[in-house]
């Protein structure tokens, strides 16, 4: 498996996207509110102005601990959420949100596959539906022929055909995260959006899931964001990372040189987190405190309450995202001192 | 090893359920000395955690503990009454469960759960009670604990409710922890930090952990001993650097090398084959040989655990893998 050359073209760019969720008030909160004479909505910046790009086939992990905004990125790129703010370009043109024929076609190459196979695939219906009924709709199959491209899609995932008329909670945790990849490739995407794929399964199960993930990437050439807190699985699967704290990136670059030497001081102290099978009785040097709430974020660099450079300029604004060797982008002050 | 402080012996438990006999735990048998940590690692349905579950007499109908002794502190907890495993429950032994809030009551502040928790098998004053509470706290790392002992378990995250269910664990100095994944749920670093004090914390009690597990990676720097489980058996055990260096179980090899750090970046893991038996339906004999690549017509039959490797080190299997074949391998 070759990793994807330099001069790939982009085939998925986000733009300084933006993601806020604003809490709904109900009228409780408005009452308080009119009380207490406080007219601020409580909102969440889950995504705040991000860059990315994706390039043809390749597989681009997305870490970070729980709530930094990495599964809200993973469903702005698939199309799932409209950001707030920003632009999404695939191949170089903006997705159009409105326009219907050309964005739903648009929208058939980018795919999602969720973490918990229980919950995102219907329980009352047929697995011969759960894969068939997006394809037969979108009139790239006939529905007369439903069945047979059924079988052909549960075969490349390694499952056997026969079982297409059972329900998904007859089959095991492995065999569900199977019918949702092949629900995904069912509308022959080029691009897949694995959010969490794999942190619901067994050991043994997850080594299955992740070889089926990478030959049917060099069979059908396929790009993905693959969203993980597992690093050791991230590490693994991707050509480059990304790295995310309380929404903003704050660390990319090619995979093995981010684990060789990682920069920015969040980066440092997650990769020291990674698992190691050596029989070592190891200390555990544990980063200090948790992630803070998204609702009152620090001020400056997110990161700084927990770092252990932090500097008073870290309070005050965040760094930007600079480019410190080809290919590696860092969010830190620590690199402009030097 | 030092004095010996649980022994188990041939351990049967058994589900009747109406397809059939699920034989959740069968013949285990499992020695933990006083201080030891020893690492218990399986698949989902492996019964490790209906091993925890036998030892501290949690095992709810239709399961049963059908056959076994397990002796703790010299006593045989399956001869206690109710009342007397109550007694025991919380005060000698401790369990961590995966889930906070399978510990907490939602509805009470911490400071009463733990006063009753203590109080419960001390006779001491609550303002002492609330003292050792206080201490309990302080010593998982929870910062301003006189603060927080007046919290209710909502209002803390995930990370620091598991901080509290450890302290809850240690109010009674309990001389054997069962800590049942108690970091599946949480992230990484903050699976670092339970992971820091959980070291720390039995090197200071001297509390004997058992640690439930299915990443082995998690137990590799914590545990003196392994234990791996494979469809309600132990396959293996030994040391942790026997174990994890030389495999002799198939099953512990294939576990070990389904674990995406072990293989070179972006190439094939080296996976097992097939999924876990239905425990309704086990293969005769040994219940890994569908999957097994060595598996022939002796592994119809019964294996037993046989002595191997390092010392101390046995594995449950008629064709051990070597350990000069493994290392060769890895290279």
């Amino acid at each position: 498996m070759t990793s994807a050359t330099p001069t790939a073209a982009p085939l998925l760019e986000l733009k300084g996207v933006s993601k806020c969720f604003a809490r709904h008030s109900d009228w409780v909160d408005r009452a308080a509110r009119v009380l207490e004479g406080v007219l601020a909505t409580e909102t969440i910046h889950a995504v705040d102005g991000v860059d990315l790009m994706i390039l043809e086939r390749e597989v681009v992990g997305l870490v970070g601990e729980s709530g930094c905004g990495k599964s809200t990125l993973g469903r702005i790129a698939a199309g799932l959420l409209s950001p707030s703010a920003g632009m999404r370009l695939w191949r170089g043109a903006q997705l159009v949100e409105t326009s219907q024929g050309v964005a739903r076609a648009q929208q058939l190459k980018m795919q999602m596959i969720f973490q918990d196979p229980h919950a995102s695939l219907n329980p009352r219906q047929r697995v011969v539906d759960i894969v068939g009924e997006a394809p037969v709709v979108h009139k790239m199959v006939k529905r007369r022929n439903q069945v047979e491209y059924v079988a052909l899609q549960l075969n490349r995932v390694g499952l056997d055909p026969a079982l297409m008329r059972r329900f998904p909670h007859q089959f095991s945790g492995g065999q569900r995260a199977r019918i949702g990849i092949a629900r995904a490739l069912a509308v022959k995407p080029e691009f897949l959006v694995c959010d969490e794929s794999v942190a619901a399964l067994d050991v043994s199960i997850r080594a299955q899931v992740l070889n089926l993930f990478m030959d049917l990437r060099s069979a059908l050439n396929l790009t993905y964001l693959f969203i993980s807190h597992d690093l050791g699985v991230v590490r693994h699967v991707s050509d480059r990372v990304v790295v995310m704290y309380l929404g903003r990136i704050v660390e990319s670059g090619p995979t093995d040189e981010i684990f060789a030497a990682p920069n920015h001081p969040y980066t440092q102290a997650l990769l020291k987190e990674i698992g190691s099978v050596e029989p070592k009785k190891r200390r555990y040097v544990p980063i200090r405190g948790e992630i803070p709430s998204p609702l009152s974020p620090p001020s400056g660099c997110h990161f700084h309450p927990r770092c252990v450079h932090a500097m008073p300029r870290c309070r005050e604004a965040a760094p930007r995202l600079a480019e410190i060797a080809p290919g590696r982008w860092s969010a830190c002050y620590l690199n402009q001192a030097a | 090893m030092s004095e010996t402080l649980l022994a188990i012996d041939g351990l049967c438990t058994h589900f009747s359920t109406r397809e059939g006999v699920v034989r959740a735990v069968q013949d285990l048998s499992l020695r933990v000395g006083s201080g030891e940590v020893v690492g218990l690692v399986g698949e989902s349905g492996s019964g490790k955690s209906m091993t925890a579950y036998s030892i501290m007499g949690l095992v709810d109908p239709p399961g049963r503990v059908i056959a076994g002794r397990i002796s703790f502190e010299g006593r045989d907890l399956c001869a206690l009454s109710a009342e007397e495993m109550r007694q025991l429950r919380g005060n000698r032994i401790a369990m961590v469960f995966q889930d906070p809030m399978m510990t907490l009551n939602p509805v009470m502040r911490i400071d009463a759960q733990m006063i009753e928790a203590i109080r419960a098998h001390d006779k001491i004053s609550r303002g002492s009670a609330r003292e050792r509470a206080r201490d309990a706290l302080a010593r998982v790392g929870i910062a301003s604990p006189d603060e927080r002992l007046r919290a209710y378990p909502h209002e803390f995250s995930g990370g620091m409710r598991q901080r509290v269910a450890i302290a809850i664990a240690l109010l009674n100095r309990p001389s054997l922890i069962i800590a049942d994944e108690p970091t599946t749920a949480l992230d990484v670093t903050v699976q670092g930090q339970i992971l820091f004090e959980m070291q720390k914390l039995s090197r200071e009690t001297g509390a004997a952990l058992i640690w439930i597990t299915h990443d082995l990676s998690v137990i590799a720097g914590l545990a003196d001993r392994i234990c791996v489980m494979y469809a309600g058996r132990i396959v293996e055990e030994g040391t942790t650097a026997d174990v994890l260096e030389a495999p002799r179980h198939p099953y512990t090899r294939g576990l070990f090398d389904s674990l995406p750090g072990n293989a070179p970046p972006r190439q094939r893991l080296r996976q097992l084959s097939g999924m876990t038996p239905s425990p309704l339906e086990l293969p005769s004999g040994c219940a890994f040989r569908l999957r097994c690549k060595s598996a022939d017509h002796a592994c119809e039959q019964d294996p037993p655990m046989r002595q191997g490797g390092g010392p101390g080190q046995r594995a449950r299997c008629f064709h051990p893998l070597l350990a000069v074949s493994t290392s060769d391998e890895l290279q």
